[in-house]
């Protein structure tokens, strides 16, 4: 009875000692398979894209004709370029009025909608969100229409107050206002989304403690709520600079007649418009291509003193 | 739970007295409420009436019965049907491709072990910081040496990546799932994937349905891209359409209430999904309170 058996296991253990290491080298190869599309698709579509537009500003690049190599001149003429440096100060103006107020009123709307005795919560958190869910073009045709000289339903509240019907789209200020309006608006909701989901997470011991001690709501939020959110914090203020400062369809679409350079004057014109309207409305690829390095530039070195300065007040609270 | 007796612990009695939520912040709310609600209302509200109500002071703030006369209007101008059909395809496929692929990456991250994972999660994230954007030549170039350009393969492969669904997944998984229950299908010989797939996958719903909604609106409201890669009219998203539709609108003042019509009708299938998913993604963000 034992020799047979014993002889079969034999035969039989080989092969199986050979399938169960195929397996264990699969099952530790498994997980790298697993997540090997997204950094496959990051890399072609996201990474390679960006480093290669380090090489065509470097081209008089043609899209349906030559490639010519001409060094750093596309720079050097980007420099003097007076419609560069009006969409440099158009785009951090709109970046600086619409993420600013954006994320303080965020930052205070979760702390409050965290509170566990306020009344009609869900209809709240509903309602915040409800502007993310609508497409940025349908916000600009509508921020449009109540922003209008003449018949916008703002331009009528401020006559009634005793002021003059304000041309939004036609001046500065007035269509960088407009759409940093939009920008706060659309995203205002779904960043507090993120500071509630994360406040949901401090434990509420904290809080009524605070409260035993007499603290108030606004001594919960500096103390409590603020520093508790600080990850989430630094990833919000640069999320929303790298977003902000890349905003192109609100400034696209906010004055239909203005077309990629926003308005005759180019008065709202943003740097991602400005490289659209060289590559694609030019074709100079390579003159684009400069815009959007001296971009990426201006991103890095925002978000870099963004976080510094967020690092900072983090360790002042501490 | 129940109303303090006068032997209430200590714990209770801090409960007590939690601050009560002051009326000046109620007032704060409501306002926040209205400017979210108002300009959708009024969008609803031009999309409804004819231009000479829409274009009259004082508004009219009530909606009109004039809906259905510029819904045609729209759906004459501009091939707006399939707009909406192309929106539709495209932000659906992604959203399901995305949540699926998010959620096997985050289960990697959350529950396997590998050597790097904490690295490679890291990284994950930090492309979160990659300006995608200004980049947007040399996608173009790397589309059309693809022959992708005018297909709707331009859009949609690119927005497979999503490193906000992968850590939106691995925060949930790692919330929602126990490794006990893990442990257990792996006793009973399940590898990764029938673990993953079997186990896994049924109890991340809400998380899969979040990751869903984010990425159909973002997909959805998404511009730029079907702006540079899509030429042929019939192929654009509601986005690029209504750009369409504002560019005619700006020379017809006539057109004009059509064009918020448009409008209308291109967030009608969003509110409607939140709304039809409300229960899931809701439950989400309550979730984590009641762990707290």
């Amino acid at each position: 009875m034992l020799s047979p058996a014993a002889g079969a296991e034999a035969a039989t253990a080989r092969p199986a000692r050979n399938r169960r290491i195929q397996q264990g080298i699969r099952e530790r190869l498994a997980p790298y398979a697993y997540i090997a599309p997204f950094f496959l698709l990051f890399l072609i579509f996201g990474l390679f894209p960006l480093l290669f537009t380090f090489y065509v500003a470097l081209f008089d690049w043609n899209p349906i004709g030559e490639h010519r190599f001409v060094g750093l001149a596309n720079f050097s003429q980007l420099m003097q370029d007076a419609r560069f440096w009006d969409a440099m100060r158009n785009t951090f103006v709109i970046w600086v009025l619409s993420t600013v107020p954006q994320l303080l009123l965020a930052l205070g709307t979760a702390h409050v909608l965290n509170h566990p005795r306020l009344r009609g919560a869900t209809f709240f958190r509903m309602s915040v969100l409800v502007p993310y869910i609508t497409s940025v073009a349908a916000t600009a045709i509508v921020f449009a229409q109540l922003f209008d000289r003449d018949y916008g339903m703002l331009n009528w509240f401020l006559g009634l107050l005793g002021f003059q019907h304000i041309d939004f789209t036609a001046s500065a200020w007035g269509s960088q206002i407009m759409i940093a309006v939009m920008v706060a608006w659309r995203w205002t909701g779904y960043n507090t989304l993120l500071y509630l989901a994360s406040l949901q997470a401090v434990p509420r011991e904290l809080y009524e403690a605070a409260a035993a001690d007499g603290a108030n709501g606004w001594k919960q939020f500096r103390h409590i709520s603020v520093p508790m959110l600080r990850p989430i914090i630094v990833f919000t203020v640069i999320t929303s600079t790298i977003g902000g400062l890349q905003i192109f369809t609100e400034p696209l679409l906010v004055n239909p007649v203005g077309g990629l350079t926003c308005g005759a004057a180019r008065q709202c014109q943003t740097l991602t418009l400005f490289l659209f309207e060289q590559a694609f409305g030019r074709f100079h690829f390579g003159y684009g291509a400069a815009v959007g390095v001296a971009l990426f530039v201006m991103v890095v070195i925002i978000t870099a003193i963004n976080y510094l300065l967020v690092t900072r007040i983090r360790s002042e609270r501490r | 739970m129940n109303p303090i007796s006068s032997t209430a612990t200590p714990a209770a009695r801090r409960r007590r007295s939690v601050n009560r939520v002051s009326l000046g912040v109620y007032v704060l709310l409501c306002v926040m409420a209205f400017l979210s609600i108002f300009p959708l209302y009024w969008m609803f509200v031009v999309a409804t009436t004819d231009s000479a109500t829409a274009y009259s002071l004082p508004p009219h703030v009530l909606p009109g019965g004039n809906f259905f006369h510029l819904a045609g209007l729209v759906f004459d101008t501009v091939p707006f049907v399939q707009a909406l059909i192309n929106s539709i395809a495209i932000a659906t496929a992604i959203g399901v491709g995305q949540a699926l692929l998010c959620a096997l990456d985050g289960f990697a991250f959350a529950k396997l072990s590998f050597p790097g994972r904490n690295t490679l999660f890291l990284i994950v994230v930090l492309t979160m910081t990659v300006p995608a954007q200004l980049a947007v030549i040399p996608q173009y170039l790397i589309m059309s040496r693809l022959n992708w350009v005018d297909t709707l393969q331009a859009v949609f492969v690119p927005g497979l990546v999503s490193a906000f669904g992968i850590f939106w997944m691995r925060q949930h998984i790692g919330n929602t799932i126990n490794d006990e229950l893990m442990h257990a299908a792996r006793v009973d010989g399940a590898g990764d994937w029938r673990t993953f797939g079997r186990v896994a996958l049924p109890m991340m719903r809400s998380g899969l349905v979040t990751v869903f909604l984010f990425q159909f609106v973002a997909i959805w409201n998404n511009f730029m891209l079907p702006f540079i890669m899509l030429g042929d009219d019939h192929l654009y998203p509601v986005t690029v359409g209504l750009n369409g539709l504002l560019n005619q609108g700006a020379s017809q003042p006539a057109m004009y209430t059509s064009v918020v019509t448009g409008a209308l009708l291109s967030i009608i299938p969003l509110v409607a999904l939140f709304l039809g998913l409300q229960r899931y993604w809701r439950v989400d963000l309550g979730a984590g309170a009641v762990k707290a």
